[in-house]
């Protein structure tokens, strides 16, 4: 396998430009996509290449973005759209929660409606509150959706080629943070199945569940943790919805401690749901606490500073591993 | 058309029969009595292909889309032999593709963004086909009626948009909900053509409609129209619209729809009151039918639920 190193960005580029190649049924649709290659540029050039027919520039407007999306999927084809960020999910949840995931269910499988709804979170981007937002345990809400968190340049190709040829809709949430990182991806091709984790590193005494950007994190706490005497398994969830459980509570069971790390805010986030469905399947083999990483219960404040504070890292990982390390 | 006003009619008495005197049916139910002329002369003027998108006032346009009454009617008993196989109910009893009954949701103005993408995924398909949406006028005061109207008229999508506007939104009267001069000003002011119709003639409808949807499929342009009628009874099964003006009341109902056509045809002497009765009688007959076969089904088993979250298997 020929691997390169690309960017995140360019990773995502590669499977939107694949996927419309494959199939001609894909149309791209959102907010400044087009003309200007997308906010932060994922999308750049596919106008050149596809046509105005199937990457469709849009007035700022949520709600029929996303309500197009359901309707073009509704006709059989397959809408990729676009929200340029998390923050403006809320205004097209009805569509994408009361109507995308309930259709199937409720039309007694008469319809499906696969869709992608891309979207992206800019914490630790000095993007204030209103643009940094990061809730995606609220989706645990919505069954009929599937929610994909991807981490890694790798899986971002993978896992956005296979939301794209999935038959349900999917919620596909960037992190902004990491379009400019660079990882080994291969040149051929390949896809990342929805609602595998990976085991990212192999350890044996602590189990560290990276989310989206804490990946990386957890796996430089892991690097740490290691001159430490400290042995650390890290899993990537990759995807909430579905979430693969086996491959957690199989790591935890030899590990006996896990700590979780996401960039929402700690309470009723991943982090909560991952760590009760973990105690429920597997408490006997517990050695301590199950320890959650995440934002506190304050809105993302401005400051560089502070928004640094705020922010989960691989330090804070280490020093909630160090907590039940001994016990 | 008159066949299908008269089971539109006795459809809906028979829901309000089942729920208020029977007490065989429960849950929200929003009966489409008086505005039979507008599903009625609308789907006349479409093709059998081409798609609806309705709301939870959907029993009308179902049966008018040719979906079946005894589908929609074990839809309406929760069972397993109803449209949605009774897990959508009646807010959603017009889901049924087979006979282009695309979608009906229960969220109000939450349908014409997804017409948009309804008629944006047939235009790209470069067919005949068109779509058309069916909402009140409590929906135009909707963030997503605006940003759809404009993305409709924008990208010039094949949508008919039929505004049923019965005068109330729930209890809201139009006057008091509505800014703007009338209804069909909002069509104007995207640019998209507008008709104002009487909602309670189904050939005007007939005709508005045809017009549009020629001209969705001949240059593939929009057209808005208001259809101007009244609720015979109140916003759902339940409320007795006391609300309304006795007068009001009064003077809507002596414009029934059914009625008007049933004069005008005997006038024209194009139907006999033999003819008429017979309809009536067929209407009702089906009807009764239908209320036989939804008595016999059985609810999906509680462990298939799970089997309808997703497609794909997964």
């Amino acid at each position: 396998m020929k691997l390169r190193e690309i960017t995140y960005a360019e990773a995502l580029r590669e499977a939107l430009r694949e996927e419309m190649q494959r199939n001609p049924d894909v149309i791209l649709l959102g907010e400044e996509i087009g003309v200007f290659g997308g906010a932060y540029k994922v999308t750049r050039g596919l106008l050149e290449e596809f046509g105005p027919e199937r990457v469709m520039d849009t007035p700022i407007s949520e709600i029929a973005i996303a309500g197009a999306a359901v309707g073009l999927a509704l006709t059989g084809l397959k809408p990729v759209a676009e929200i340029m960020y998390m923050d403006f999910l809320p205004i097209c949840l009805d569509q994408l929660a009361t109507q995308a995931a309930k259709i199937r269910f409720m039309s007694g499988g008469q319809l499906k409606v696969p869709m992608v709804l891309r979207t992206q979170y800019s914490l630790g981007r000095q993007h204030g509150s209103q643009h940094s937002q990061f809730f995606p345990a609220l989706f645990f809400q919505v069954p009929g959706l599937k929610v994909v968190l991807p981490g890694t340049p790798y899986d971002a190709k993978g896992l956005l080629k296979s939301a794209i040829r999935d038959e349900n809709p999917v919620l596909f949430i960037e992190c902004g943070l990491l379009y400019r990182t660079k990882g080994l991806v291969p040149e051929e091709e390949y896809t990342v199945p929805l609602g595998q984790a990976e085991v990212k590193r192999k350890g044996d005494d602590v189990t560290i569940i990276g989310v989206s950007r804490l990946v990386g994190e957890a796996l430089s706490a892991a690097k740490k943790l290691e001159e430490k005497g400290v042995s650390a398994e890290v899993i990537d969830v990759r995807t909430i919805q579905p979430l693969d459980l086996d491959t957690i509570v199989e790591s935890v069971k030899r590990t006996s401690r896990l700590v979780i790390a996401s960039d929402d805010v700690k309470s009723g986030g991943v982090g909560s749901e991952i760590s009760a469905a973990v105690l429920e399947a597997s408490f006997d083999y517990l050695d301590a606490p199950i320890m959650r990483v995440g934002c506190p219960e304050i809105p993302v404040p401005f400051s560089p500073s502070l928004e640094q504070m705020y922010m989960p890292n691989a330090d804070k990982i280490v020093q909630a591993v160090d907590g039940i390390m001994g016990r | 058309m008159l066949q299908k006003m008269f089971l539109l009619r006795r459809f809906e008495e028979k829901i309000e029969e089942l729920f208020l005197v029977k007490g065989a049916l429960i849950g929200p139910s929003h009966l489409y009595l008086g505005e039979e002329a507008i599903a009625v002369g609308a789907m006349a003027a479409l093709q059998p292909d081409d798609l609806t998108i309705t709301t939870y006032r959907g029993h009308g346009h179902a049966l008018a889309k040719d979906v079946p009454a005894k589908l929609c009617m074990a839809e309406l008993f929760g069972k397993s032999t109803g449209t949605c196989k009774g897990l959508g109910g009646s807010m959603h009893v017009a889901i049924y593709p087979k006979t282009g009954s695309l979608y009906a949701t229960a969220i109000v103005g939450s349908g014409l963004p997804i017409a948009a993408g309804v008629g944006l995924g047939l235009k790209h398909k470069k067919g005949r086909q068109v779509a058309a949406c069916f909402f009140g006028d409590g929906a135009v005061n909707t963030g997503a009626f605006h940003e759809a109207l404009n993305l409709i008229a924008l990208w010039k999508l094949p949508v008919l948009l039929f505004c049923e506007n019965n005068q109330y939104a729930m209890s809201t009267p139009v006057n008091r909900a509505v800014s703007s001069p009338s209804i069909a000003e909002r069509g104007r002011s995207y640019g998209i053509e507008t008709m104002i119709v009487n909602g309670n003639d189904v050939i005007s409808v007939f005709v508005a409609a045809k017009a549009a949807a020629e001209r969705a499929r001949r240059v593939c342009e929009p057209t808005f129209l208001e259809c101007v009628t009244y609720k015979m009874k109140g916003h759902g099964v339940y409320d007795k619209g006391e609300y309304r003006p006795k007068d009001e009341v009064a003077k809507w109902l002596e414009r029934d729809p059914i009625v008007a056509f049933e004069k005008r045809l005997q006038e024209s002497k194009l139907l006999t009151k033999a003819d008429i009765d017979k309809a009536d009688a067929t209407a009702r007959r089906e009807v009764e039918d239908a209320v036989a076969f939804a008595s016999q089904g059985s609810p999906l088993p509680f462990d298939d639920l799970k089997n309808y979250v997703y497609a794909g298997g997964s």
